[in-house]
């Protein structure tokens, strides 16, 4: 029994070790912050997943707070990921020179149509 | 096999800190020091396997909030709101 959860937790934490270095890697090879934010939270998220659920694998009594911690990441990077995003799309950073879409400004532009509209 | 971890992560921390010092925009660098504050907490976590003691699970916890935190806090004085 112990022999399979210790396979099981050596498992994830090297998936997820291997996530958190690929996400640092997308964080500096990446083009603009965009890219960036999305390289270094979804890949570190699930790098951060596996590698705390591994360790309470391994070790069982510590399972449920790894747990908290693991679901606390899980639900705490997204949110913080997305306003950073909003603060620097309002700030005016511009998008990588090779992207001519921009949903966030031309739906705020549609917004904005609409409330001149109404009034 | 736990210090094969350890090496991957330092490379990663490594990379992000990079990033960190180069990074042309203030929101590069604070993208940068997100991630490393879930690396850091990820480590943590780890060390708390390697030295066989429960209070750097503690510790993570505490800093996975902290760093929710900051970063939220950054934003908003990005947004204009503070």
């Amino acid at each position: 029994m112990e022999t399979v959860l210790n396979i099981i937790g050596y498992t994830l934490t090297s998936v997820g070790v291997v996530f958190l270095f690929f996400g640092a890697l997308g964080i500096l090879r990446m083009p603009d912050v965009y890219n960036r934010m999305q390289a270094g939270t979804k890949a570190t998220t699930l790098g951060a997943f596996g590698t705390i659920l591994g360790v309470g694998f391994i070790n069982p009594e510590w399972f449920f707070k790894t747990a908290i911690i693991a679901a606390f990441i899980l639900i705490s990077n997204p949110i913080s990921s997305h306003a950073l995003a909003r603060g620097s799309h309002k700030i005016g950073i511009k998008l990588w020179q090779k992207k001519d879409i921009d949903h966030y400004a031309r739906a705020e532009a549609t917004l904005q149509e609409q409330e001149g509209d109404g009034e | 096999m736990i210090y094969v971890f350890f090496g991957i992560i330092i490379v990663a921390i490594v990379l992000a800190m990079i990033r960190l010092i180069l990074g042309p925009t203030t929101p590069d660098r604070v993208v940068a020091l997100d991630t490393l504050t879930t690396i850091s907490t990820a480590l943590l976590v780890l060390l708390g396997l390697f030295f066989e003691r429960f209070i750097y699970i503690d510790v993570a916890l505490i800093y996975a909030v902290l760093g929710f935190v900051g970063v939220l806090t950054v934003a908003r004085y990005f947004e204009g709101g503070l």
